[in-house]
């Protein structure tokens, strides 16, 4: 046991202390508190190039009223729109939106039916609020206009446009509220990432480790005084220990940069990181499949790391399980709209892609018990029975040299490792 | 208290990489392995540290078999360089001389006595990558002998470096000897071996060609080197009975012949051809049993 433990700390520590383990972990937690003070620096931003300015449209009125209407119905709303009365002809002022000296302009008449006719120009293809404002508060003014010309009161107009009840009940078993949905949607889709990305980067880390323990030939020392079964697990732990540290780091630091972040403006991000409305189960359930993952694929990828004796030749051998982990981000991505697809829960019983896919469909439905742990229950039997086949091929592996770059040394580490 | 292979075979499927092989290591002696690449020195040296089992036959130490219990007596050094590229000096003794079963401080303190003892203190804190070769080759010793072992396997440790440092190495692995370790070492150079070694085996192919006692094997080779030095060419003595071989330079010859008494035929028929400046019966070298040996199997 104490053999463990010491390459247990070295595998941690030695990582830990190296300086891109630092640099990647100060950038990521920048990058986290910029993202969460990311709305009050564009305001600030935008202060400074001088954008705090209202949006001007000049407005060519041939009806007489409709200006002032539109005035009076954009200021009940306080929207941050000014219109300036201009008596410009509209090619004089087409002129103008092609030079952008100004953004844009509207033109305003009623038809003989009394319907009012807009025509706005604009040089912009991104300006979708402007017009749609504008447009919201025309239809309005038309409203008026037609009861007015309709005599009606104004309590019968709010008759005539009250809106009617709708409300959707669900009663599947499985099924949450549209609600509650949304919020497990937004945790479950940010703890999915993390399971994806710890999964690949540790466990690769691991394969790249092995292949220069072994290229180095420090592993004929090491298995010479530490059976290679337990390097091998040593290292798996050591190097997963590392990674919870690591997403520790970036938890604490999220929630306290969404914690002290100036702007007070609620989002589903920041709901997240101020752990308001979470369910417990949903955070315990994450780190169980995380872990679970991560063993998977980390006895894997020693499994694999230990057939290659160069360290180039890491990449090419784990590709195929790099690939099984995409894929079971990418089904259970597909999920994220409707986790009740019928793939998803044959999915979640297949050990590569439970981690991922039976994450999502337990943080999103509400499912029997039964099902969570029967995945759990593969899972675990997988680990073992890759752990056990892996210490055989690692046994062997660890000693073959050569270029030995396909899975069909499998067999060969495996007879090695007998011997 | 000794270091015994008994008849010891290990066969990869078809191909046997080391065939009935028997050699003894007593306490406090040095046995050499000479081979040429791809002899079956490495494989020897995995089955007697345990990481390979042999397909037949025994090996044993002190009467005990090699396990992950004895690990803390034995100091291995592999052929290359056996160090983490990106891992500190000190940090990596500390974590080797650990792994054989030493307390932190006291690996530290053998680690920083053994760095200064090869003169290279000022690399305590460097990366292992920043180092020569040499410098890497003294390191790799250091962690084989950190832990006072009682059992060595050095796998070519004198390669790569300065004559100046092999002698500083030779030095330190002839203490060792003389504290009673059990030491057991290959190399292709054949004078550190007849230097340091009291026993030796040649093996080629798996096979053991020889093996024992320096002077017995010297003598069991049976052909001696004849020199003669001479102000006329000696080309004609080639071809006389006995001669095995021979190497002409300027200033004589140097015969190898079969048996002693050829040696005195031969300086007589020189001596019918003039005046000889010097006649001397040399012991075989090393080198010329190898040559012969592993030369012969190779035709």
């Amino acid at each position: 046991m104490r053999e463990f433990w010491i390459i247990f700390k070295q595998s941690f520590l030695t990582k830990a202390k190296t300086k891109s383990f630092f640099i990647t972990t100060l950038i990521m937690v920048a990058g986290i508190f910029l993202f969460a003070n990311l709305p009050s620096i564009m305001e600030r931003v935008g202060k400074m190039m001088g954008n705090e300015e209202d949006d001007r449209v000049l407005v060519v009125d041939e009806s007489g009223v409709l200006f002032d209407r539109l005035l009076e119905q954009l200021q009940r709303n306080e929207q941050g729109i000014s219109l300036e009365l201009t008596e410009d002809s509209p090619d004089q002022l087409s002129e103008q939106v092609k030079s952008e000296e100004i953004a844009a302009f509207m033109e305003l008449s009623f038809d003989a039916d009394q319907t009012i006719q807009a025509n706005y120009t604009t040089s912009s293809l991104v300006d979708q609020f402007l017009p749609s404002t504008l447009q919201d508060a025309l239809q309005n003014i038309q409203t008026e206009v037609k009861a007015e010309q309709l005599s009606l009161s104004a309590e019968q107009v709010s008759k005539l446009f009250a809106p009617i009840q709708f409300e959707k009940h669900n009663i599947s078993e499985t099924a949450k509220s549209e609600e509650e949905l949304n919020q497990a949607r937004i945790l479950v889709y940010v703890l999915m990432f993390v399971i994806y990305f710890a999964v690949i980067i540790y466990s690769s880390m691991i394969a790249t480790e092995v292949a220069t323990e072994k290229s180095s030939r420090v592993m004929e020392i090491l298995i010479s005084s530490v059976s290679p079964v337990k390097h091998m697990f040593a290292k798996v732990l050591g190097i997963g220990s590392l990674g919870i540290v690591q997403i520790l780091i970036y938890a604490v630091s999220g929630f306290l940069a969404y914690r002290l972040s100036a702007t007070g403006e609620k989002n589903e991000l920041s709901a997240f990181f101020s752990l308001e409305n979470l369910e417990v189960s949903t955070l315990v359930y994450a780190v169980i499949f995380f872990l679970l993952g991560y063993f998977l694929y980390a006895t894997l990828a020693a499994l694999l790391g230990s057939l290659v004796s160069r360290t180039e030749d890491v990449q090419q051998m784990i590709m195929p399980m790099s690939l099984l982990i995409v894929a079971a981000f990418i089904i259970a991505a597909t999920g994220l709209g409707n986790p009740e697809l019928g793939y998803l829960k044959i999915a979640s019983f297949i050990p590569f892609f439970a981690p991922l896919v039976m994450f999502l469909r337990v943080g999103m439905l509400d499912l029997p018990l039964w099902e969570p742990l029967l995945s759990i229950g593969i899972m675990v039997v997988t680990i073992l029975i890759l752990g056990w086949f892996g210490s055989k091929v690692y046994r062997g592996g660890v000693l073959m040299y050569g270029p030995s770059r396909s899975l069909k040394d499998l067999k060969k580490a495996v007879q090695l490792g007998k011997e | 208290m000794a270091l015994e292979l008994e008849r010891v075979t290990k066969r990869f499927g078809d191909f046997t990489a080391v065939d009935q092989l028997s050699l003894t290591v007593e306490e406090g002696t040095m046995y050499g392995f000479l081979g040429a690449n791809g002899a079956g020195k490495t494989t020897t040296f995995r089955m007697i540290l345990g990481l390979l089992t042999p397909t037949e036959g025994n090996i044993s130490w002190n009467g005990r078999t090699i396990s992950y219990e004895t690990s803390p007596l034995i100091g291995y050094l592999p052929e290359e360089r056996g160090l983490y590229p990106k891992m500190k000096v000190l940090d990596q003794l500390i974590f080797l001389g650990q792994l054989r079963g030493m307390k932190k401080s006291a690996a530290k303190s053998a680690a920083l006595h053994w760095l200064d003892r090869f003169e290279v203190p000022q690399n305590t804190n460097k990366k292992v990558e920043e180092l020569s070769k040499g410098n890497q080759q003294k390191i790799q010793v250091i962690a084989a002998l950190l832990h006072n072992p009682q059992l060595l396997i050095l796998d070519e440790p004198f390669s790569g470096l300065d004559p100046v440092n092999v002698e500083m190495l030779k030095k330190a692995i002839v203490d060792f000897r003389n504290g009673g370790a059990t030491i057991l070492f290959s190399s292709h150079r054949m004078d550190h071996v007849e230097e340091l070694c009291e026993q030796l085996s040649i093996i080629h192919h798996g096979k053991q060609l020889v093996s024992g006692n320096l002077r017995d094997v010297k003598r069991s080779f049976g052909k001696q080197n004849v020199r003669i030095r001479a102000d006329f060419p000696l080309m004609e003595l080639e071809s006389m009975e006995g001669v095995t071989t021979a190497h002409h330079s300027l200033e004589g010859a140097v015969f190898q012949v079969e048996e002693e008494r050829v040696a005195h035929t031969l300086l007589q028929a020189a001596l019918l051809k003039g005046p000889i400046r010097q006649f001397e019966i040399e012991e075989p070298s090393l080198q010329d049993i190898f040559i012969a040996k592993v030369g012969k199997e190779h035709a």
